[in-house]
């Protein structure tokens, strides 16, 4: 008992937590006040357009969150956590196609629309349940869950690390990629799922049900921070470390490292899987695009920019990544590769440590030398 | 036995070409024949084609078909017979249908066209298949007689037979045995099935398949076990079909990948722009076409060097660029690599197109070979097999046989003692990575024979290489060969019964799962190098 909340509590303790979370939540407040308390025409007002997309923003700072903890904290770089925010986002799509009901452009009570314009006629079995909330937002959990389970059962079991893990997680998010462009998978192929109109009953296009939704995922991302910092300053966090920097040498102490290795990584992709699900309502669809390969690996570059293991750095990578993605494409789409492929070789050339490194050297210089994740005692040894 | 229009007149521009050497030889006995032509009615018209044939005038099949396509004209005031070469517009480039001299463009309202009906059309059709028959190149006398199976009619039997008698190569007698089987099939005899054993030809299977069903029951049981000998044999063809196309996916694969063996495989760097060094190769390919119009055969020739090089010289520039400040942290290197390929994809869109560019196949490139009638093989896939071949065997010996080679290997094995020995590793690393790269241009090259050119070429190859590397077996170039075509030959196998989406999708989980049994995959190294 003693354990389990002290566990818990731990982060609350640390300062760069507070901090993090006082702007966090200040932010959050501020935007509401601006959005809600301003009249529109204002110049302070935020419109709830942005206050949608900021919405966005946060749930990618939260799927980087969940990739900075298996690349931050146990060395894992995966090109494939794409796959998992798209499976929670289609688990929420799921709901939202159900809940469509008969308003759909053919009015099928039960069919989404694009099943009966594939003649289907009837739910595929996986469709089942999913119009009851609580069983969808179980299976945002679930399907990125079992399916890091499997796949990370088999592969840390194997000791496939490194590069090749890279590799693999690539592939599958391609694999899955492919899979999902199918017709006859029943996701919609490659519209994939939208034309939302509800949530819970709350309708979609509302400003309230938007900022509600802003809301939702800044305290998800909270949340999920508190949860990654909770789980990287336990004894179980220090041997995920070890693992990252020795991994042969842990497992000859006597660690079970694959196990380790695949709760973290289970963790992260149901961190990933709700980042997802709060995505696609604030977006609108979700379709196989979000599998593709090529924005996996710029989750990755998230969390270089903003500096690995750290977590805070993974959200402010995140952040401003979209927002300079945002703006590029809306004056320059042409030069937003060349920004974006230049921002990759620069950071992992000239900014190994990201921003939060920069950050590290002003605020404490005398520390500049010391890991970012900065285990305050060594490992001890633990019954394996 | 249709002749498409377009086809028409190129045939009348051959007869164009060969017209004044005959010419010369006899004079006008062409005028009375085409006089003859030139009838008031169709029957009697009838007789002049006869007529033209018995004459055995070597202009006879000029004429036919230029009658046939509605182009053996008549001037109206001069009463001259001319062969239109080209009708479109209002003038008509014209030749003297007798002399075969072009002279000039006349108003088509000065012309009457020499018309014919339907009996006519058919008479002629079969009259120039009869005539194909009888000229001098033997393929072009197969190509005939291959046309005519299905289309014997009970006119054509009694000339057809005189053609077999004369006639010298076997597989000419061979086909018009079976065009007449196939004929007398259609009136009921037994005795045909026999010529028509083992045939592969369509027409042959779909003349046996109506024999099948006739009423007369002996017909019907001979022709349905001719058929199943057939569909047998059809079966061994879709068989070595099916492996000739995975061979040749095979073969791409490992040309992707085997430049990635190199770079990825002996020297260990991540090179996430693999892709776009083999996007550079195919622009090269389409660039060398653009600088030599109307050579593409030279220009595929020279691309070859041109593509290794340029593809070269960008991975010089990559790896002192990036790659050599990111020694030993693969992760970053990877990461930086991938920018790389989205700068590159982003100035090849902006600085040329965002659309495909096409490249020109070389004549001599195009086509393919028959082995028999169920199973061709394309000529530019069999081209890009042999050269996968002789670029992994050129590596091979670059490898096994050269210094750089034995100094690749000694730096990738132990670099500080490959130092010591003195070795200037800086020096093999900027050489192997070029080699690698360079060989990615050769990809390129080959590649844009068979896939579109453009700015995501790269892309759609860059997982598959990497998969084709793991699967091999890192720093095993044997083993990228093998992975390589055995994985494009299992995709092909699977295919037709899973599409081919599918058949990628199970092929890349195969692969996941391979490697969780095999981590380092089918011929894993061994001893020191394995190390690290």
């Amino acid at each position: 008992m003693h354990s389990s909340t002290s566990w818990l509590a731990r982060p609350f303790r640390e300062r760069a937590t507070q901090l993090f979370l006082s702007i966090l939540l200040a932010a959050l407040a501020t935007v509401t006040l601006l959005n809600l308390a301003l009249p529109e025409g204002h110049p302070l007002h935020v419109s709830t357009y942005t206050v949608t997309l900021l919405g966005k923003y946060l749930s990618y700072a939260l799927l980087a969150v969940a990739v900075d903890l298996v690349w931050g904290y146990l060395g894992i770089l995966s090109l494939g956590h794409g796959a998992f925010f798209a499976l929670g986002g289609y688990a929420m799509g799921m709901y939202l196609m159900r809940q469509i009901g008969d308003r759909g452009t053919y009015g099928d009570p039960v069919l989404p629309d694009f099943m009966v314009f594939l003649d289907w006629d009837s739910l595929p079995w996986y469709w089942l349940g999913f119009d009851m909330a609580g069983f969808a937002f179980l299976m945002v959990l679930l399907a990125p869950g079992l399916l890091a389970l499997v796949f990370g059962f088999l592969a840390f079991r194997s000791r496939v690390t490194g590069v090749y893990l890279s590799i693999i997680t690539q592939a599958l998010t391609f694999a899955l990629m492919l899979a999902f462009f199918r017709n006859e998978m029943g996701f919609g192929g490659n519209n994939g799922l939208t034309d939302f109109k509800e949530l819970l009953g709350f309708d979609l296009r509302s400003d309230a049900t938007r900022l509600g939704l802003f809301l939702a995922t800044g305290i998800a991302l909270a949340l999920g921070y508190v949860l990654c910092r909770a789980i990287v300053t336990s004894k179980l966090g220090r041997v995920s470390v070890a693992t990252r920097d020795a991994e042969a040498r842990t497992r000859f102490l006597g660690y079970r490292v694959e196990r380790f290795q695949l709760f973290i990584f289970v963790v992260s992709a149901m961190l990933a899987g709700v980042a997802g699900a709060l995505y696609v309502p604030q977006v609108g669809i979700i379709n196989p695009s979000e599998f593709s390969p090529i924005f996996s690996i710029e989750i990755v570059l998230w969390v270089a920019l903003g500096g690995r293991a750290t977590l805070y750095g993974a959200v402010i990578g995140a952040i401003l990544v979209n927002y300079a993605k945002t703006v590029f494409t809306g004056v320059m789409p042409d030069a937003w590769l060349f920004a974006l492929g230049g921002l990759f070789v620069l950071v992992t050339v000239l900014l190994p440590k990201g921003i939060a490194g920069l950050l590290a050297y002003r605020l404490k210089p005398r520390r500049l030398q010391r890991e970012p994740t900065d285990p305050s005692s060594p490992p001890r040894e633990a019954s394996a | 036995m249709k002749i498409p229009p377009c086809l028409g007149r190129m045939l009348a521009l051959c007869l164009l070409a060969w017209l004044p050497l005959a010419v010369s030889a006899q004079d006008d006995g062409g005028q009375p024949l085409l006089e003859s032509l030139d009838a008031a009615s169709y029957a009697q018209m009838g007789e002049a084609i006869e007529a033209i044939i018995e004459s055995g005038d070597e202009r006879s099949r000029g004429w036919l078909e230029a009658l046939l396509g509605g182009k053996l004209q008549r001037h109206k005031e001069t009463g001259r017979f001319v062969v239109v070469l080209e009708n479109r517009g209002r003038d008509w480039p014209v030749a003297d249908a007798l002399t075969g001299e072009a002279f000039g463009e006349m108003s088509r309202r000065d012309l009457d066209r020499l018309g014919i009906n339907n009996a006519l059309r058919g008479q002629l059709q079969s009259a120039l298949a009869v005539l194909d028959l009888h000229v001098p190149d033997t393929r072009d006398r197969r190509e005939a007689a291959r046309a005519l199976l299905g289309d014997v009619d009970a006119s054509l039997v009694e000339p057809l037979e005189a053609v077999i008698s004369g006639e010298e190569d076997a597989e000419v007698r061979r086909l018009l045995e079976q065009g007449l089987a196939i004929h007398r099939l259609e009136q009921g005899s037994v005795e045909a099935v026999a010529s028509l054993e083992g045939s592969l030809n369509s027409r042959v299977r779909a003349a046996l398949n109506s024999a099948a069903r006739s009423d007369d029951p002996a017909l019907a049981e001979a022709a349905s076990s001719a058929l199943a000998d057939i569909e047998q044999k059809m079966k061994l063809n879709r068989g070595l079909e099916t492996l000739y196309f995975g061979l040749s996916l095979g073969s791409v694969l490992v040309l992707a990948a085997i430049g990635l063996a190199i770079t990825f495989g002996v020297m260990g760097v991540i090179n996430m722009a693999h892709g776009e060094l083999i996007m550079l190769g195919a622009y090269t390919t389409w660039a060398m076409q653009q600088l030599l119009p109307g050579q593409p055969g030279l220009a595929m020739v020279l691309s070859i060097p041109a593509g290794f090089l340029v593809a070269a010289l960008a991975g010089i520039a990559i790896e002192r660029g990036v790659i050599q400040f990111l020694k030993g942290r693969p992760l970053e290197t990877l990461l930086a690599t991938f920018g790389v390929s989205l700068i590159l994809q982003q100035l090849v869109r902006t600085v040329i197109s965002p659309l495909n560019r096409t490249v020109v196949t070389p004549e001599w490139m195009s086509g393919s070979i028959m082995i028999n009638e169920g199973l061709s093989l394309t000529l530019n896939r069999l081209y890009v097999l042999g050269f996968a071949l002789v670029v992994f065997a050129g590596l091979m010996l670059v490898m096994r046989r050269t210094r750089l080679g034995l100094e690749v290997r000694a730096v990738t094995q132990n670099r500080a003692m490959a130092r010591s020995m003195g070795i200037r590793a800086t020096r093999v690393d900027i050489m192997t990575f070029a080699l690698g790269s360079g060989v990615a241009g050769l990809a390129g090259v080959a590649l844009s024979q068979l896939t579109n050119v453009g700015p995501n070429l790269g892309q759609n190859y860059i997982i598959d290489s990497f998969m084709v590397v793991v699967f091999g077996g890192v720093g095993n170039l044997w083993g990228t060969l093998v992975a390589g075509l055995s994985l494009g030959v299992i995709n092909q196998v699977l295919e037709p019964w899973a599409g081919a989406v599918l058949a990628k999708i199970l092929v890349l989980v195969f692969i996941i799962l391979f490697i969780q049994k095999r981590p380092r995959g089918l011929f894993p190294q061994k001893g020191r190098a394995a190390e690290g």
